[in-house]
């Protein structure tokens, strides 16, 4: 289609050999290194996670000790959030970003590798935690547990670890912003970016401003640790609070950062499936950095109970995030108002995000009532509601992504059928494993235990829970067969297959090392479907078109 | 069906835009330059943690700033934090020079001036260590009590970074040396004044909160 997609099949013959994968600078490929590490993240994990469910299945102690049940939610958490959703995210953000821009890499192309590599790094110091005693912290490293009460090196490991991943992410985000601000192709102002831009654009400032937050707080853990410092420490002038501070000031913006390029996702998804331009796009991007500015006057609500904070402050800005993430859910909606919808499955995976993420953002708003989150700190409620929002919102918004960018990716389209048989697992599967939790929660359960009493009428919910785990981990087992047998299947080179908006689809699938032959102008935030519809969207009518190349001759 | 391919044309920019670390191809601020800047402000946060925590220390531990002062007042013999001071901004003066003289295409005085910020920052780091060294014989370590904690940590990142920033001033300096650099081209001269400006607000902001502020409290 035009010259931008003339120069299909000459450049993508050749395989790259693993030397040139090591050595990369190509953001495509550091991008595909990123999500391949994070999945192999998810499904370690994951396997943490039925560790944890197979022991809840009943009462009693049956498979693991108290000593092992610690680790294994710690380390389910930790996996789940730094080594598989952030560098998800950052791998889609990483292949997908600089192509929507229309750029040829992203601004410094060497230290996204050195992006990339520290998040190996950091992995592996995590991952070696289990060989030293492990860290049976929890993700949240509470002091004193994280000081005096676990002395083995397991978690002074985890603690680099996790500075390591934090300066990985840190320049991953200045890398972002730069890319953004300066290589957008020529006619794309700022309100003309595709909306996954815009959420990798505030989710880079959130990381830009929280992670340097918890990078101090954690080498002030480690400095008490390991050279006699008191910042946590009451006996020396301390304050455990601190912590709890540092930790939520970093960690609520935290969890839009995993949300963020989730919705961006999502918006991307939507309008190419209803064959619509986004509804409201300006009132999007507000919304977003609404939230973003918004997650950071929130952290408190994680520490309502330990009565160190200002609850109607903290309680009212709470529920203050609840009208821009309104505005997001409505325009996805009216966006599909009236649309000609196509239920492919990254489209099911949207719709699916869309109607399960609703259910964890208003248990969530529950938690912002001082009174309610009394009655539920610490109990399943709390982890229900993390689930709901980064199960059924991250993973299936990931799932999405991959389902929708593969063919950009590989030149092929996943299965379809077994895409949507994986979806209806996974869709099933979600709800049974997390919804059983509110009720677990409301009646008093608290999480982090490894055994319930039998006589406490936790049994069948639990049981239905621990089914609905298996049935998430089953649900992956076909999307790798998905990808393994697409892959061996010829390449379909197709550019644009979903008839998409965006310029990453102006381009070859796979794109070449230099992403663009040449750009379309950019006249709206759909430059590619301005281009194949003129007179549609914002493109010049055919008749114009003439006018003005007549008036140019 | 045709697409439009529009060249980036490099856009004419004053001398002025020029000499001042712009991106010569698309205007405004260097992709480089703007990458420092960016990174500067997650520092800034980084060391707002570590001023967090002193002050929540300093409201809640009992007579935390006779601590302070007592440990390490800004007048005790032989006044080292008071000659370190004088020597970074100092310093930062000479950087000023340095960016300023590359700025008129000056790269012998840039030359000049980035070796003597480099050596006023190396004798920082001197008067630093030897500073500790007075502090650890007097038996005020990391681990007496928080104020210790703070301290060590405060002044410990501060000096890392001044370290950071050495590095940086001898990169430019070997470059600078190597014939490197013009009055259109020193986007690295412009990246390093910015951190050791940086570095020096951080020190002055140290001072204030460690040493001024325990006198006006004690």
């Amino acid at each position: 289609m035009g010259t931008a997609t003339a120069h299909a099949g000459t450049h993508i013959s050749r395989r790259s050999t693993v030397l040139e994968w090591l050595t990369t600078t190509d953001h495509k490929k550091i991008g595909v290194m990123y999500m391949v590490t994070s999945f192999f993240f998810f499904m370690l994990g994951g396997v943490l996670a039925l560790g944890i469910r197979t022991e809840l299945a009943v009462p009693g102690l049956q498979w693991v000790d108290q000593a092992t049940y610690n680790q294994l939610f710690g380390m389910h958490a930790i996996m789940m959030i730094f080594l598989f959703v952030m560098p998800m995210t950052t791998g889609l953000a990483n292949y997908v970003v600089p192509l929507q821009l229309g750029a040829a890499d992203m601004s410094f192309p060497r230290i996204n590798a050195l992006s990339f590599w520290m998040l190996v790094a950091g992995a592996i110091l995590i991952v070696s935690a289990f060989a030293f005693g492990g860290a049976p912290t929890g993700w949240t490293l509470y002091a004193p547990l994280s000081t005096e009460f676990t002395p083995m090196t397991g978690v002074d490991l985890l603690l680099l670890g996790l500075v390591v991943l934090g300066f990985s992410s840190i320049f991953g985000a200045i890398n972002f912003m730069v890319t953004i601000f300066k290589m957008r192709a020529p006619g794309m102002g700022l309100m003309r970016m595709p909306m996954f831009c815009w959420t990798t654009l505030v989710t880079s400032v959130l990381l830009l401003f929280s992670l340097p937050v918890i990078a101090a707080g954690l080498i002030m853990l480690f400095i008490d640790r390991n050279y006699g410092g008191g910042f946590f420490d009451p006996a020396m002038g301390g304050s455990p609070i601190l912590w709890q501070h540092i930790f939520w000031f970093f960690g609520h913006p935290e969890v839009y950062i995993l949300i963020l390029p989730a919705f961006g996702v999502i918006s991307e998804i939507i309008p190419v499936f209803s064959r619509k331009p986004l509804f409201g796009y300006r009132a999007f991007v507000i919304a977003t950095a609404a939230i973003g500015a918004l997650g950071f006057t929130v952290w408190a609500h994680h520490m309502f109970t330990t009565g160190a904070v200002y609850l109607p402050f903290f309680s009212f800005f709470t529920f203050l995030i609840a009208v821009p993430t309104g505005v997001k859910f409505f325009n996805w909606l009216a966006t599909m108002w009236g649309g000609h919808l196509r239920f492919d499955t990254p489209m099911l995976f949207a719709v699916g995000f869309i109607a399960l993420f609703l259910i964890g953002g208003l248990d969530g708003a529950f938690l912002a009532v001082v009174p309610f989150d009394f009655m539920v700190q610490d109990t399943y409620w709390v982890v229900s509601h993390i689930h709901y929002v980064l199960v059924a919102g991250a993973v299936f918004a990931i799932f999405a992504a991959l389902f929708y960018w593969f063919p950009k990716i590989a030149g092929r389209r996943l299965d379809e059928r077994m895409g949507k048989f994986q979806f209806w697992v996974l869709f099933i599967g979600t709800n049974l494993a997390f919804f059983p939790q509110h009720m677990l929660g409301l009646d008093g359960m608290i999480r982090r235990i490894s055994d319930y009493s039998g006589n406490a009428g936790w049994t069948e919910l639990n049981l239905l829970s621990t089914i609905g785990a298996f049935l998430i981990a089953f649900s992956v087992l076909p999307f790798l067969w998905n990808v393994f047998t697409t892959l061996r299947k010829p390449a379909e080179h197709e550019a644009d297959p979903w008839d998409a908006n965006s310029l990453e689809w102006a381009t070859t699938s796979p794109p070449p090392p230099w992403n663009f032959d040449g750009l379309p102008a950019v006249r709206s935030e759909r430059p590619w479907f301005d281009v194949k519809y003129p007179g549609v969207g914002h493109g010049p009518t055919p008749e114009h078109q003439a006018e003005s190349e007549g008036a140019a001759s | 069906m045709t697409v439009s391919s529009e060249a980036l044309e490099p856009q004419q920019m004053s001398d002025e835009e020029l000499v001042s670390g712009h991106d010569p191809v698309r205007g405004g601020m260097d992709p480089a330059l703007l990458g420092m800047m960016l990174f500067i402000a997650s520092e800034v946060m980084f060391f707002a943690a570590l001023f967090a925590a002193y002050f929540n220390a300093a409201a809640t531990v009992p007579d935390f700033w006779a601590l302070m002062e007592e440990a390490v007042g800004l007048f005790h013999f032989p006044y080292l934090p008071i000659w370190m001071t004088t020597i970074l901004i100092t310093s930062s003066f000479t950087m000023q020079w340095a960016t300023s003289r590359i700025r008129k295409g000056d790269r012998t005085g840039m030359n000049r001036a980035v070796a003597v910020t480099l050596i006023l920052g190396i004798v920082f780091i001197f008067l630093w260590a030897a500073d500790y060294g007075l502090l650890l014989a007097d038996d005020f370590g990391i681990d007496s009590g928080v104020y210790g904690t703070l301290f060590y940590t405060l002044t410990g990142f501060h000096g890392a970074h001044v370290i950071g920033g050495l590095v940086g001033l001898g990169v430019i300096l070997a470059r600078g040396v190597g014939g490197q650099f013009s009055r259109k081209h020193h986007v690295a001269v412009e990246a390093v004044h910015y951190y050791w400006h940086f570095v020096d607000v951080v020190w002055i902001v140290l001072v204030i909160v460690i040493y001024i502020l325990p006198l006006m409290s004690a």
